[in-house]
């Protein structure tokens, strides 16, 4: 167990962390976060997840490292019928063409840009919504919780994918931020349902009452006793919600009604794969298994953040 | 107990009415036009317009719009698409196939995923467990468009099992591929429940006194511990059969189902207020009805919660 105690007074005495952690011994005490870190890198599923998430940041902001080859720049004589050269690793024909003569694996590697995007966007943008109305509702109760308790109902009443089908439809051209802006207008109040609940758990601790009693004004407590202490489920919750954001934009782009052409996007290839799917069915598979590998490793991540930080688990 | 229920009932209809606003200011006040939109290319006559608009309510308001439609729904009245069908006609052909779909699906994830939940939840670190959470970890992480065009492929093309979409959705064998493929999230979800809730409650004092007294194995386990345990599983899957009706528009789409979701599906894409008012109403009742009927399940899972 980590020992509040000292990790309160080495936070409290700034001047005094630097000598602290100099004469560190080795069972030095821990906080719950460096704890959560110490368990999370000897974790195989962490490490494994966090590399495969780490290379898709990577191909997300530098998609050309990857592939010389144009994903827009579509040969119509290299008809989707030509097959994948499987031994031509990292060239533009390794998973072969798709209907337009589109290099499928450039198309695979710059597809990652949209997703990532798309799921890093709208999880901050739930978080902070949610994590804020949480808070308040969570910390002052009353009228403020019964009003943001009764929006978050209204909320949970309409399904993520039907409310999202229709605010897009509104858009007649859909960018990455118009698919970004309906998924966290309709998916803020999860989050706000999970840090309302976390805030009430917390504001019941000693160490908060003891904060109030040495006279600490309200946003103090808030942002220094409540917040850091509250925040654990929010993050795992987030990790895990991620995935599902990016399968949720493959979804709608799928369905046509999400991402558009010339944005390259695993949804809109997915889909115009389908076509094919007896004669070229790598067509379907290579985004359709990349999409698969990118919400996997998110909800691994997720797990092992939760098992980490969990300590009922324990 | 019955001043549960009304006080319940009460608190939904704030619920109830919130949710269909909100679902009436997006499908009304988000730019588009349905009513030019159904002349097409064709330059569209005002006077027609305006005429078209006056018999749907359109040139009004949007809270006078609401208002109008909360009052005619009161008299189960749905109102008319912009094809002149009426709404409750369009539903009344569209939701037994979803509820025939979705009761499938949800018969499905509940047997399979309590039994795999329970298989992998008794023997922790086991290898049927390890295998219960790889097999639940990749359905999850599959979106259900990828694993539709999976199962086709396989289990209709390749093996010739079924058929590739369905021909006669009374027919309940064609169903049964499209349910699989809609409750397999749900499924693995059921599974994940039920494995970490079994394996809490198996640490609790009331299964060492059972297993103390003696009792058989099988009675611990279906009397105790499974009973112990539902609560969180019954919770998810209450939520969820709403969620299968409305979700099922990808399903649906893909196996040719002609159901809620197919309709929804097409009635947003050409701006049909109406329709995806109507059904979205219906689904809302639906998932608040479905969310009580847990509350009131909770006590009789666990004597300990009582309902004053």
């Amino acid at each position: 167990m980590p020992d509040l105690t000292e990790k309160k007074t080495a936070e409290e005495i700034p001047a005094q962390r630097g000598a602290d952690t100099a004469a560190a011994k080795p069972e030095k005490a821990r906080s719950l976060g460096s704890d959560a870190w110490h368990d999370l890198r000897r974790k195989p599923i962490f490490v494994i997840s966090a590399l495969l998430i780490l290379l898709l940041i990577v191909i997300a902001i530098a998609p050309g490292l990857f592939t010389s080859a144009d994903p827009r720049a579509g040969d119509l004589r290299l008809h989707y019928l030509t097959k994948p050269n499987y031994s031509h690793f990292f060239q533009a024909d390794w998973f072969g063409y798709d209907l337009q003569g589109r290099s499928i694996y450039a198309r695979v590697i710059y597809g990652a840009r949209a997703s990532v995007v798309v799921g890093i966007c709208v999880t901050a943008g739930v978080t902070i919504l949610g994590g804020i109305t949480g808070m308040l509702a969570g910390y002052f109760g009353g009228w403020i919780d019964t009003i943001i308790s009764r929006v978050t109902d209204i909320f949970f009443g309409i399904p993520l994918l039907l409310g999202a089908l229709v605010i897009l439809n509104a858009f007649t051209s859909r960018t990455i931020w118009s698919v970004v802006f309906a998924l966290v207008a309709l998916g803020w109040t999860q989050m706000t349902r999970v840090m309302r609940g976390s805030v009430i758990t917390v504001k019941q601790a000693d160490f908060v009452t003891a904060a109030k009693a040495l006279g600490a004004g309200t946003s103090r407590i808030l942002w220094k006793h409540i917040l850091p202490n509250a925040l654990a489920p929010v993050i795992v919750v987030a990790t895990i919600a991620l995935g599902g954001y990016i399968a949720t934009e493959a979804t709608l782009s799928f369905l046509g009604i999400g991402l558009q052409d010339p944005t390259i996007s695993w949804g809109i290839d997915i889909n115009t794969a389908q076509k094919v799917i007896r004669t070229a069915p790598y067509a379907l598979f290579f985004p359709a298994g990349m999409l698969s590998l990118t919400v996997l490793a998110f909800i691994m991540l997720g797990d092992a953040v939760r098992d980490a930080l969990d300590p009922k688990l324990r | 107990m019955g001043s549960y229920v009304l006080r319940r009932v009460l608190q939904m209809i704030p619920v109830f009415f919130g949710t269909t606003l909100l679902i009436f200011l997006m499908v009304y006040t988000l730019p588009g036009d349905p009513v030019t939109a159904l002349f097409g290319e064709k330059a569209a006559d005002p006077a027609v317009v305006a005429s078209i608009k006056h018999q749907y309510y359109l040139d009004q308001p949007v809270w006078k719009q609401y208002l109008h439609y909360m009052g005619n729904l009161f008299q189960g009245d749905f109102g008319t698409s912009f094809t002149g069908r009426p709404v409750s006609d369009i539903m009344a052909n569209a939701f037994p196939v979803t509820i025939r779909l979705a009761l499938l699906a949800f018969v499905f994830e509940l047997v399979l995923g309590l039994a795999l939940g329970l298989v992998s939840g008794l023997r922790r670190g086991s290898i049927q467990d390890t295998l219960v959470l790889v097999l639940t970890l990749v359905v999850i992480s599959i979106p259900v468009f990828v694993l539709a065009y999976i199962a086709q492929t396989i289990f209709a093309t390749n093996l010739g099992w079924v058929t590739p979409t369905v021909q006669d959705s009374r027919d309940l064998s064609q169903l049964i591929l499209p349910a699989i493929v809609l409750g397999s999230l749900s499924l693995a979800y059921v599974a994940r429940l039920t494995r970490t809730s079994i394996g809490e409650n198996l640490r609790a004092d009331y299964i060492r006194t059972a297993v103390a007294k003696g009792l058989p194995r099988r009675t611990i386990v279906s009397r105790h511990l499974l009973r112990n345990s539902l609560i969180p599983v019954v919770t998810f899957l209450g939520t969820d059969l709403g969620a299968l009706m409305g979700g099922a528009i990808v399903t649906e789409g893909i196996f040719n189902v002609q159901g809620v979701g197919n309709v929804l599906y097409r009635a947003i894409n050409q701006k049909e207020g109406p329709t995806v008012v109507g059904i979205v109403t219906v689904l809302v009742i639906v998932y608040l009805v479905a969310s009580l009927l847990v509350d009131l399940l909770y006590a009789v899972l666990d004597p300990r919660i009582r309902y004053a």
